[in-house]
């Protein structure tokens, strides 16, 4: 495939190839080998941070890992160093899921903190540990040998370090582009709505985490191997810090910018320690000054990196996407309850915060194939009646029963698993993606899952499932009305019609039941009419609807049943012609009693 | 005995604990403090620890410090950035206050400090110098770096804020250059209780913690600059919309922990060796307190201070090169332990 990436791609390998015959001096084929190295490293933090939107300083850490295992392994047990790579793997990702099983439940800046802590203890334990070498740290690591070819000398290296990285490149695209990687790009706009989609987000930033270690730790590898010695000083906080560094220089967001991070800062690197002295003196680290204001600057003023101007200068990403024609056999749906089958029951549920009862003892129930409307002034309880159904909010009182299942307490992925999906009463969508992928997330739960997932989306084997999913995605883009704008930043639609593509991506999880949260509000008139139409064709075709609403006519000519609240009660429940003429309503919306309205 | 520790050694270690711990307390109340007010994890809190020491030792042996400098040029690039925006807002009105603010009175600072440093002043006059020194770097520190993106994400803050930890280490090596000092102490008495000897400086700490800690309260409690930053730390939009200026809040929480760190910098200075780059493990051992109490509540961060220190000076007798391991890993089980009561996926949605 003719792809800009691909082409990228060969480019960057013909000039890995030739650079070591056309460069006359070890210099430059050395520099070139650490930046490989590095690059590895912070490729694994683009995917950490600029995608997963956490963020570690302890990368430097795992790189120890990876070099000390290879070389206490190699020299102390004459161990192959094949068979110290996936030891110093395992080790790396073991203390990754550790670390990340401990903080990732809580708030996002524990992680961060957790691997500034983490990053000075492994230093500190490299520097006393009598059998890693202390201060000195292991020499005479053997080199590597392949076929019983020694890779001793640089070029051999610098060839085996930038095959390693293209490696890693083309597998972390692949996995950006597929259904994990839309998972983990959701990670970053907040987690309820990739919850609510059936993401399990908890297990996907550790293994975010855990990648993010294993590339580290293969760069560890390849820098024992390299140096044929290790020791302490470039796996402490400040090279943490660097790695950081290079991928807010590059662009986090990008996987180009890990290598354009990691080289401009071998190059600051160079050129400050001829630079600085002469400019300023020997007292000092000059290094460390001007890398934190640079820091400080970027993320002032160029928070996205180099990478995306560098593009922007190309025009690379500004390629148009490749055409899409809808291919590989639909999914599997999942059976319909026959019509009038019960569906949803609600029973005295409540919710209280602290001493606030914000739903009082609410009853309810769905049939299948009916659209039932949830009303009421602000501050009626509508909403979070509304999350206590979907799983966000978990009730004080009362249960709610799903298809049969009783559903109170589970977790919103456990229950759009069972075949609810929502809308957000504020729209809940990831702006960089295109709309397609947008949609595409809402179909999480319709593909191989787990770890051989994983791996197949990695190594491109995916692309049936893929294709299935993208169909299945069109097609829902197709029943609201959107088809045309698949490929347009969903940040860059209008408000009615990121609403519409909300309902897509609910549609694309194959609902049984869709519970759509004031889907009306903030919609201009023929915004509401278009949004109207969907849901009447919706409803011809037996969908089961709930619907928050704020707007009573819309309200009125949709919905079958009609559950009306006030502070938090239920003041009346029935078809629309009677909500309309109950006292009650009409009193909780206009405060009058019925005869003064005349 | 338990392993080798006997009561008069245990005493002294007790004693070392919970003086070093009443430090890392200090830095962790200016983290939470910080934190609660601004969302930034102000890692460099250590520099100015390293600050208030280094200054003190500057002046001890009658030289000019190179906090100075950094006065200076803080101050000018803070009146610059000031300046610009109000030409660019076309408000002149405020302007001569603002120059006098970020230029005028750092300058006067920056002169008496240059005048005072070759005339050896008595020990408390040049420790009111070092406080008003390094006081002043705060707010404008927060003027210049942290003001304009006060909306940014936590995680944004932090990478800046390490960035800022980048430079003023770098900076405190020019300044400083790489030799530790100790700075004298505040009081030189020595108490002998049986076999254990309390010196001056360990009731000079305490004193001076329990003073801060209730003049912090009184602070809180009942001034109205008080009730803003607690406003701010409970609900950022709510106070501002209720006029409190966003900006005025961070330089003043800047200026307290600036203020802090200088206090507990000249603290700790006479009885460790203070070197330039000895802010980043203070710092941290801050945080690991700060976050026992969960970034938030005082009381706990005052009971995680001392168990700190006692841990940590516990350690250094049954295996001293494994202490700061043993501080550090310690954030691991702590974190395990607060992820049990947390909400899952507690995060900053919206």
């Amino acid at each position: 495939m003719k792809t800009p990436r691909n082409l990228a791609l060969a480019g960057l390998a013909a000039a890995i190839v030739l650079l070591p015959q056309l460069s006359t001096s070890v210099f430059w084929v050395t520099q070139a080998s650490y930046v490989g190295m590095y690059a590895l490293v912070v490729l694994g933090l683009v995917l950490l941070t600029g995608v997963g939107g956490m963020t570690s300083f302890g990368q430097a850490a795992f790189v120890g890992i990876g070099a000390y295992t290879s070389a206490y392994l190699c020299t102390a047990h004459a161990i192959s160093p094949w068979l110290t790579l996936p030891a110093g793997l395992l080790l790396a990702g073991a203390s990754a899921y550790v670390l990340g099983l401990v903080t990732l439940r809580l708030s996002g800046h524990y992680l961060p903190l957790a691997t500034i802590a983490w990053g000075i203890s492994l230093f500190l334990l490299f520097e006393k540990v009598s059998w890693l070498g202390k201060y000195d740290g292991l020499s005479g690591v053997p080199p590597l040998q392949l076929a019983g070819l020694g890779l001793g000398g640089p070029n051999a290296m610098f060839y085996l370090i930038w095959t390693v990285l293209l490696g890693a490149l083309w597998l972390t695209s692949n996995l950006l582009d597929s259904r994990p990687g839309r998972a983990i790009r959701a990670l970053k706009g907040g987690c309820i709505m990739a919850e609510s989609m059936g993401v399990d987000t908890g297990r996907y930033k550790i293994l975010v985490f855990v990648l993010a270690a294993l590339m580290a730790a293969m760069s560890g590898w390849l820098f024992a191997h390299l140096q044929r010695a290790v020791n302490p000083a470039p796996f402490g906080v400040k090279m943490g810090i660097e790695y950081l560094f290079m991928a807010v220089v590059g662009g986090a967001g990008h996987v180009g910018g890990a290598l354009l991070g990691a080289g401009i800062l071998k190059f600051l690197e160079d050129q400050l320690q001829v630079l600085a002295p002469l400019l300023f003196g020997t007292r000092g680290n000059y290094e460390v000054i001007v890398f934190g204001i640079l820091l400080v600057l970027l993320l002032k003023y160029a928070r996205g990196g180099l990478w995306p101007w560098l593009c922007a200068l190309g025009r690379a990403s500004a390629a148009a996407p490749a055409p899409f024609a809808p291919q590989g056999a639909m999914l599997a749906r999942r059976r319909q309850p026959e019509p009038g089958a019960p569906l949803l029951q609600v029973a005295q549920v409540s919710k209280s915060f602290g001493g606030l009862v914000a739903v009082d003892a609410i009853s309810f129930d769905i049939r299948a194939g009916e659209i039932v409307g949830l009303i009421g002034p602000n501050g009626a309880g509508k909403s979070t009646t509304f999350n206590l159904v979907s799983g966000l909010l978990r009730a004080s009182a009362g249960s709610v029963h799903f298809q049969g299942k009783l559903i109170t307490g589970m977790k919103p992925r456990v229950i759009a698993r069972h075949g609810m999906a929502r809308t957000f009463q504020h729209v809940r969508l990831l702006a960089d993606m295109s709309v397609l992928e947008n949609v595409a997330l809402g179909a999480h739960l319709r593909a191989r899952a787990g770890i051989g997932g994983l791996l197949r989306s990695m190594l491109r084997l995916d692309r049936a499932d893929e294709a299935q999913l993208l169909r299945e995605a069109a097609r829902a883009l197709g029943e609201v009305g959107l088809q045309h704008l698949r490929h347009e930043r969903a940040g860059n639609l209008a408000l009615g019609q990121q609403r519409l593509l909300e309902i897509a991506r609910a549609l694309c999880c194959d609902p049984t039941l869709l519970l759509l949260d004031e889907p009306a509000a903030g919609l201009r008139h023929l915004e509401k009419q278009a949004l109207a139409a969907v849901l009447g064709e919706l409803r011809a075709r037996g969908m089961s609807i709930l619907l928050v609403e704020h707007d009573m006519q819309f309200v009125m000519q949709l919905t079958d049943r009609i559950v009306a609240m006030e502070f938090g009660s239920m003041i009346a429940q029935g078809t629309p012609d009677m909500i309309r003429s109950d006292p009650a309503v009409i009193h909780a919306y206009l405060g009058a009693e019925q005869g003064e309205m005349t | 005995m338990l392993l080798g520790l006997d009561p008069s050694i245990g005493a002294i270690l007790a004693l070392d604990g919970i003086s070093s711990g009443i430090i890392y307390g200090l830095v962790a109340i200016a983290l939470v403090l910080v934190f609660a007010v601004t969302r930034i994890l102000f890692l460099p809190q250590g520099e100015f620890v390293v600050f208030g020491a280094l200054t003190l030792a500057m002046f001890q042996e009658g030289m000019i410090p190179g906090t100075v400098w950094l006065l200076l040029l803080l101050a000018l690039c803070a009146t610059a950035t000031r300046v610009f925006d109000h030409l660019r807002c076309a408000q002149p009105e405020g302007m001569l206050r603002t120059v006098v603010l970020n230029l005028v009175v750092p300058c006067c600072i920056a002169a008496l400090a240059a005048w005072a440093a070759p005339h050896k002043l008595a020990l408390p006059l040049q420790v009111g110098l070092t406080l008003l020194l390094v006081t002043a770097l705060g707010p404008l520190l927060y003027t210049v770096v942290f003001e304009s993106m006060a909306d940014a994400s936590v995680l944004v803050l932090l990478i800046v804020a390490v960035g800022v930890h980048m430079a003023s280490m770098g900076l405190g090596l020019v300044f400083f250059g790489a030799e530790g000092f100790r700075t004298p102490a505040f009081w030189d008495e020595r108490w002998s209780l049986g076999a254990v000897t309390l010196n001056g400086q360990t009731v000079v700490v305490m004193l001076a913690a329990a003073v801060l800690l209730a003049a912090l309260w009184l602070f809180f409690e009942r001034t109205l600059y008080g009730k803003a930053l607690r406003a701010t730390a409970l609900n950022r939009l709510g106070a501002r919309l209720m006029g409190v200026s966003g900006p005025l809040v961070g330089r003043l929480a800047f200026g307290m922990a600036a203020f802090i760190g200088a206090l507990s910098g000249m603290l700790v200075g006479p009885g460790t060796t203070i070197f330039y780059d000895s802010g980043f493990v203070i710092g941290i051992k801050g945080f690991v307190v700060a976050v026992i109490g969960g970034l938030a509540s005082f009381p706990a961060t005052a009971l995680g201070a001392l168990f700190i220190g006692l841990l940590e000076s516990f350690s250094s007798f049954w295996a001293s090169d494994y202490k700061e391991i043993i501080v550090f890993m310690l954030l691991l089980p702590i974190l395990l332990w607060r992820s049990w009561g947390a909400a899952v996926h507690d995060e900053q949605e919206e």
